[in-house]
């Protein structure tokens, strides 16, 4: 590594400095630059090009000042601070060049500022007044304005070149932040302008439509198509992936109006993806639930989807669909009843759906669609570190000397924390990619393994084998914190590199040299996660993670770890509030006598003490008529569930089920009653992101029409059912319940999370929260190695199904999709499904992209088009399950995981049919 | 094989073709011969030798700088001094061979003049000529005297002997000695070349780059380009003796497209240099290690600009940065780099070579060695010349360039290409050193200067060198970028007759504003034309403004053609000719030019016979009497 003590400017250092500005005295951090000391001090520097998110650039010099002893005007935004140094920020000098440059920017500039999007916001406008701009200095110049074509090829956004003073700010966010680097500056003198490659419009650009460009623009020249401007900010979190990024809805009129990140926000510093940048538009949309349905007696719940929702339903009032409902559940004895609770709820909705099952339903049977996704994450950290959540945080993966990201498509499903990895690498860290997908971040990668689907065990097995033979294991680590090394040593002599070449197809100097960057590089942290979860062997995957980490000593420390990226805003939550059939909020055994005691206590009421039936379990006893009743929230099985045929077969079977959404959802339409959920935007509460931080969202408008808060509609259930305990007025009455029970959210309360999230664990009022665990001992004690055996997929390619299909997610669209469907913008950009297929397998064939395929396994058939790339290796195929149209999840194998009872949606067999 | 061995062999092998008893024949095959005809000339020879059945040995060399005599050959016969002859064309070429190789007649009516011992009768010695004697070659020693692309040749002629001595000392004391040279930046900034080279040996670095600045950009320049293509090995030498002295293991030649020639010369003599153990991983057998890689630039201007070339180098959009961090501590991709221009490495061998103190030999106190400009514009002799530091300019118009072609008068020198300034011919004495450019408003520069004649329109010069930067501007700083383009604009419409009071003093202020708020040199040079143009003709504004009047003639719109009345003899002539129809008129009539028709194209003043002379070129003033619709010739009593 280079050695070099490069001063890096912008980045403040820890020594202090004192200078002068304005003959005024101020102290400063060394490494900050004079704009940046001058605007802590409250001295004012105009400037249209600075962003402290972003490197100095010195383009639009309306920052120049004058510096004692240095020569001419200088750039205060590039130019570091340094003791003793006078600058003057204000001299005749200084002003009539800020004026001249102003006013030439002046006669370049379009002047409809009346009917510029920008108008209010406007940075150029408001330097231009606060220099005094007059007409007479205007008129001498010459008006150089010339008239450029409008880009509206975006569904989201307007560029307009003319209202552009060419500060860079959008190519620096592009490049710098979202690293994609879709715009450049292009061309030269007057000429030069915002250009996407080939200077196409930027829809057919690489553009990833993150917008970071257009929340930075300090002009009209980047503006959203269809934002207004608020009549008040509610500070809230992105209601999409795991990440939780902090946001501001924009309100007026009870709609969202508008959004923007939080600058201050821990996990995205203002930054924001696709999704949750202009992915709104559900909350207002016209198809959502406003009041309770009941089926129409008579209508057959296997009735065909396409018959419409009136025709199915009729509306009901929230009295007579709550009676229903309880005098409906009332009929069944515990083991005839489930729960499903969701990972878009908050954590009080969750905390409660566990209390009606456990408390007044009597039965363990609860479970969300963590089951689908992080289940063996759960299930196997817990083995090897006693606790099953992403050890560090997602600031701490910048600062990574190297990082293996393994069955993670970071930059598509997990968009913002991938910031955090091209930063990493642009610091100079290393990125491992192991993926059979060639996906974005292998662009950044310093190796790329190229694994077969479903031998990440063989993989990783391999690696720790070079490890260990080479000696670059963390001795002293494995002998004070870690046990069972013994036995996990020997179980790498099955691991020959000869064997995981063979298996993986991975060439063994690939795997050697990935190895020694992951051993060498410390430290090095690990993230993944479907790509290792969604296997009938997802445990043994996440044990592999876990022993390579404790092998190289990266545990407990800043920047290492296993990171496990959770889907859902809240599937961190629900897992942590006890919507799991076998434990309590905080991770307590329903099976321990003492626990359940304590719970029983607190809930006056005696509970169950043997685990209950996991999503799939609980399907599966519905379709042999073992259960009888399920009440599901936010969730969406006949989209996310793996043999979709089989799920409707299952659900057809219930006497009764309750539905839960704020939209009618493929389930809800099998729903005996629905009722109608408000969503993120109308309801305070808080969710808990991927790195453990629990973080406040707080209703910005009310319920749309007569929908209700979730945690509202389980106590009007609870309460129609006979139960005590569920008469909170609000939410925070809930937390503060879960802060009693819950010793990892002990400290948490809406109080202190007004200052931002807290990481669990957070035991006590006085405890700051957790940003990495295990930092002294294990949560377990010990870290504890795990042997392993390979174990291939349950299913492979053959005569009659040769190819392999993998599942995933796609940039544009969430989950089934029952928001982002709803979102204008997101169905543009991404308007339906496709089957990626490779060159190789398509000419083989005879499938040209575009082409109307049927994609068949042994569970069902999707018609669907296809796609050829490169990015997939031949013999593998992948499709999203985002789309009702062409539902890939017909396809997947139910095959459990044995020990998670995830099922392995990553690998199923297929044939792909040109039609 | 030693280095000692190569430089046997390689004096044996020019020894041998000096001793030759073939006839030798070196033409110059530079780009600058090759656009004058060279290649043309090539065919000829070959043609005519193969047809008089002589035997003779043809060499292509690079250019000699005589470029106002290109093409040109240097004719060498056995025992007799080799004669040069410039201006050649096929038919020349065909009658010297007949003449000089058979007749033995060296036809001194076309000879250049002569060089090596002896003399012919009523040939002058070449260097005797006041285009050479006061010339000073030391960068350019071997240009159009050995073929470029024989390393050879090169090592035969003292070429790597710096390099070997270097490779003795410690890198420190290479550094002192190019410090002690006085040595400055020949790309124009004239920072001490030895100073810069110890800052970036002083920075902590696991890896260090050095950079050949080969983007000669200025338009008129061709310094560099010439150089690389008569002698890359210099500029290479240089390269290497400042990596070992800064301690660099990699180097980039950052050079633009446009110069194939070049480009293919550096890449054989990389070859020719990997061949024999010159570039590697142990040099010379010294343990030092160097490779280089060559990078060519789309032709982007800025990218001469050191940020902005390691911009390009990286594969990013050449646009400049700030400064700090200095590119000697951190330059390309971060590590520390140090850049110099394609002449500054040339006279690193020879200072190595010969001593610091023989080369500071040469120059002024502060400004020492020699400095190769572009001679070019209204010179009657147009070329590439090396010059002592502190030479008058006086010396270069008059001397080495003879001056003004049809005796007319200087009115101005450039100096600095388009960043630089005009320097009027009042101050033509000036003594050509960095400080003294400088104060007269101008710059060094890389070496481009243009000599401008009473014929030319100051303002219109202007203008030209600001369409340039502007159109060069990155685009990153809005001064320059807007500022330049306002500039433009207000010169456009002063020489469209468009100017208003108080442009003068305008674009005095915006000149000052993008001088000193521009992030690189591009914007804080870009002024200098109009600044020193203002400074020294603000007259020729004024008319241009005020009279709507070019005293020079050139600016279009403030022309105007008229014919005389007393003087058309309504011969038609000029109204046949005009290609718009501007101009009535029968025969026997005087014609009459309609002004808003007319183009201003000059066909009818040419056309007209000299006997009558009626059609006049005028700015500002029309001529009195001029009918407005024809008139019967009055005849002459």
């Amino acid at each position: 590594m280079s050695a070099i003590p490069t001063t890096k400017i912008g980045e403040n250092g820890t020594t202090s400095i004192k200078l002068t500005i304005n003959g005024k005295e101020v102290e400063a951090k060394k490494g900050a630059t004079v704009l940046e000391v001058a605007l802590g001090a409250g001295i004012y520097i105009p400037t249209l090009c600075y962003d402290p998110d972003l490197k100095p650039y010195g383009g639009c010099r309306l920052c120049v000042v004058e510096i004692e002893k240095m020569r001419g005007l200088v750039s205060s935004c590039t130019t570091p601070a340094t003791n003793g140094m006078m600058v003057h920020t204000e001299t005749p000098r200084v002003n009539q060049s800020r004026r001249i440059t102003m006013e030439l920017i002046t006669v370049n500039h379009h002047g409809d500022c009346l009917t510029c999007a920008k108008n209010q916001d406007c940075e150029l406008l408001k330097i231009a007044r606060y220099l005094g701009i007059e007409q007479e200095y205007i008129d001498r110049l010459r008006k150089g304005v010339q008239v450029l074509p409008l880009d509206e090829s975006h569904p989201a956004f307007i560029h307009d070149p003319n209202k552009c003073i060419l500060c860079g700010k959008c190519v620096r966010a592009c490049h710098e932040i979202a690293a994609v680097g879709a715009i450049d500056i292009a061309f030269r003198g007057n000429s030069a302008k915002i250009a996407t490659f080939g200077d196409k419009p930027i829809a057919e650009s690489i553009c990833k439509s993150c917008g970071e460009c257009v929340a930075r623009c300090p002009t009209g020249a980047l503006v959203p198509k269809w934002e207004k401007p608020p009549a008040q900010e509610v500070k809230s979190v992105c209601p999409y992936c795991g990440v939780g990024c902090s946001i501001y809805l924009g309100v007026r009129d009870n709609k969202i109006v508008s959004v923007r990140g939080d600058p201050k926000g821990e996990t995205n510093k203002g930054s924001l993806c696709v999704k949750g940048r202009w992915g709104y538009g559900f909350v207002n949309h016209t198809e959502r639930l406003t009041v309770p349905l009941i089926r129409i007696p008579g209508v057959s719940r296997d009735a065909e989807q396409d018959k419409k929702a009136d025709e199915v339903f009729r509306e009901a009032s929230w009295d007579e669909a709550l009676e229903l409902v309880a005098k409906k559940l009332k009929d069944y004895t515990p083991d005839r009843v489930g729960v499903i609770a969701s990972a878009k709820c908050t954590n009080e909705e969750n905390y409660l759906m566990q209390k009606l099952a456990r408390a007044v339903l009597v039965t363990n049977n609860i479970d969300h669609c963590a089951r689908l996704c992080h289940a063996p994450t759960v299930a196997g950290l817990v083995q090897s570190f006693g606790s099953g959540a992403m050890t560090n945080s997602i600031d701490d993966i910048g600062d990574a000397a190297c990082i293996l990201a393994i069955g993670t498509n970071t930059t598509e499903n997990h968009p913002v924390l991938a910031h955090r990895i091209t930063h990493a690498v642009n610091n100079g860290g290393k990125l491992i990619v192991a993926n059979p997908y060639e996906i974005d971040l292998c662009r950044f990668a310093s190796i790329w393994l190229r694994h077969n689907p479903g031998t990440d065990v063989a993989l990783l097995m391999g690696m720790m084998r070079v490890i260990v033979d080479e000696g670059l294991l963390d001795s002293a680590f494995i002998k004070e914190r870690c046990e069972n090394f013994d036995a996990f040593s020997e179980s790498l002599n099955d691991f020959s590199l000869d064997f995981v070449e063979r298996v993986t197809k991975v060439p063994q100097g690939k795997i050697v040299e990935a190895a020694r960057v992951f051993a060498i590089n410390r430290p090095a942290t690990i993230l993944y996660a479907m790509g290792i979860t969604q296997h009938s062997h997802g445990t043994d995957n996440v044990l592999a993670t876990a022993n390579l980490a404790m092998l190289t000593g990266n545990v407990g420390k800043p920047s290492t770890g296993v990171n496990p990226l959770r889907g859902q805003n809240n599937v961190q939550g629900a897992c942590d509030m006890g919507a799991l059939p076998n434990v309590y909020p905080g991770y307590q055994s329903v099976a321990d006598p003492a626990i359940r005691k304590k719970f029983e206590a607190a809930w006056t009421c005696a509970l169950p003490s043997s685990p209950g039936l996991t999503l799939l379990e609980m399907l599966e006893a519905a379709y042999h008529k073992d259960m009888k009743a399920l009440y599901l929230i936010g969730e969406n099985p006949m989209l996310s569930d793996p043999d979709i045929q089989h799920v409707r077969e299952a659900l057809a079977q219930l006497e009764f089920l309750v539905v839960q959404d704020i939209f009618l959802s493929e389930t809800a339409k099998f729903a005996d009653v629905v009722l109608p959920g408000a969503s993120f935007a109308e309801k305070d509460g808080t969710y808990t992101n991927t790195e453990r931080r629990v973080q406040r969202a707080r209703r910005a408008i009310e319920p749309i029409g007569n929908s209700k808060p979730d945690w509202w509609i389980i106590c009007q259930v609870a309460q129609e059912l006979g139960a005590k305990g569920f008469d909170y007025a609000h939410p925070t009455a809930i937390m503060e319940e879960i802060h009693n029970l819950t010793p990892s959210y002990g400290g948490i309360s809406y109080q202190r999370l007004e200052n931002g999230g807290l990481q669990w664990p957070c035991p006590t009022d006085d405890h700051p929260g957790t940003p990495v665990l295990h930092t002294n001992t294990f949560t377990r004690g010990k870290g504890r190695f795990i042997p392993l055996k390979y174990t291939p997929p349950r299913e492979m390619p053959d005569e009659n199904y040769p190819l392999i299909l993998t599942t995933g997610r796609s940039l544009y669209h969430f989950h089934t999709g029952t928001m982002t469907r709803k979102v204008t913008v997101l169905n543009a950009l991404k308007p339906e499904g496709v089957v990626e297929i490779s060159p190789k397998d398509a000419s083989q064939l005879g499938i040209a992209e575009g082409d109307k395929v049927k994609v068949s396994s042994r569970r069902g058939k999707v018609i669907t088009k296809a796609k050829v790339t490169e990015a997939l290796p031949p013999g593998v195929v992948f499709m999203t399950f985002h789309f009702a149209e062409s539902p890939a999840n017909i396809l997947t194998n139910p095959k459990l995981d044995p020990v998670s009872k995830i099922p392995e949606l990553k690998v199923s067999a297929v044939k792909v049919e040109k039609l | 094989m030693s280095f000692e061995e190569i430089k046997e062999q390689a004096i044996l092998q020019w020894k041998t073709m000096q001793q030759s008893e073939n006839i030798r024949i070196l033409i110059g095959m530079g780009t600058c011969g090759r656009a004058a005809g060279a290649e043309d000339i090539l065919d000829v020879l070959n043609q005519e030798l193969d047809k008089q059945n002589i035997q003779a040995d043809i060499l292509p060399v690079g250019c000699i700088g005589l470029c106002y005599a290109e093409p040109l050959i240097e004719v060498i016969k056995p025992g007799k001094p080799s004669v040069f002859y410039g201006n050649l064309t096929p038919e020349l070429m065909s009658e010297i061979i007949v003449d000089y190789l058979i007749a033995d007649n060296p036809r001194s009516d076309l000879a250049l003049g002569t060089r090596g011992e002896g003399t012919l009768d009523g040939i002058p010695k070449l260097f005797d000529l006041p285009v050479l004697k006061p010339q000073v070659r030391i960068s350019l020693r071997n240009c159009g005297n050995i073929d470029p692309e024989s390393i050879n040749h090169y090592i035969a002629n003292g070429g790597y002997e710096g390099l070997a001595k270097a490779l003795r000392m410690k890198p420190q004391e290479v550094i002192d000695e190019v410090k002690k040279s006085g040595l400055r930046g020949r790309g124009g900034a004239g920072f001490t070349t030895g100073v810069k080279w110890q800052f970036c040996h002083d920075a902590l670095g696991d890896i260090k780059y050095v950079i050949c600045n080969a983007d000669e950009g200025d338009p008129g320049a061709f310094m560099d380009r010439a150089l690389l293509e008569g002698d890359p090995h210099v500029v290479l030498e240089g390269i290497l003796i400042g990596a070992y002295a800064i301690g660099a293991p990699e180097g980039y030649i950052y050079i633009r497209a446009e110069y194939p020639l070049a480009i293919q010369r550096l890449r054989i003599a990389i070859k020719q240099m990997e061949e024999y153990g010159l570039i590697g991983d142990d040099i010379m057998g010294s343990g030092f290690k160097f490779h280089i890689k060559i990078k060519e630039g789309a032709g982007a201007f800025v990218c001469g600009e050191e940020t902005a070339m390691m911009a390009s180098i990286e594969g990013r959009r050449g646009m400049p940065r700030s400064r700090p961090p200095f590119p000697a501590q951190s330059g390309l991709w971060g590590k520390p780099t140090n850049i110099n221009n394609v002449e500054t490495w040339s006279n690193v061998s020879a200072i190595l070579a010969k001593g610091a103190d023989w080369y500071a030999g040469y120059g002024t106190e502060k400004s020492k060695g020699t400095k190769n400009f572009s001679l070019a514009g209204k010179v009657v002799r147009t070329g590439l010349i090396e010059v002592p530091m502190g030479i008058s300019l006086r010396e270069i118009v008059y001397e080495i360039g003879g001056g003004i072609p049809e005796g007319k008068c200087l009115k101005a020198v450039q100096t600095g290409g388009p960043s630089g300034g005009f320097i009027p011919e009042s101050l033509v004495d000036l003594p050509v050193d960095y400080e003294s450019l400088t104060q007269a408003g101008s710059i060094m520069g890389s070496g481009g200067m243009v000599v401008i004649d009473e014929d030319t329109c100051m303002v219109d010069m202007t203008k030209f060198f600001l369409t340039f930067t502007q159109a060069e501007s990155c685009g990153k700083c809005i001064p320059c970028r807007w500022g330049t383009k306002q500039m433009l604009d207000i010169l456009v419409d002063i020489t469209e007759g468009r100017g208003r009071p108080g442009d003068v003093e305008l674009l005095q202020e915006l000149a000052e504003s993008v001088k000193s708020s521009s992030l690189c040199g591009l914007g804080q040079t870009a002024p200098n034309p109009v600044l020193t143009s203002i400074r020294y003709f603000r007259d020729e504004y004024e008319e241009h403004i005020v009279e709507k009047r070019c005293s020079a003639m050139q600016c279009q719109a403030l022309i105007s053609y008229y014919i005389l009345p007393d003087k058309c003899q309504g011969c038609m002539i000029c109204a046949r000719s005009c290609p718009v129809q501007a101009i009535e008129g029968g025969k026997r009539m005087v014609h009459v030019i309609d002004q808003d028709k007319c183009i201003k194209c000059g066909i009818c003043l040419d056309g007209c016979p000299p006997k009558f002379s009626a059609v006049v070129k005028v700015s500002g003033t029309k001529p009195s009497d001029i009918p407005e619709r024809p008139v019967p010739v009055v005849a002459k009593s």
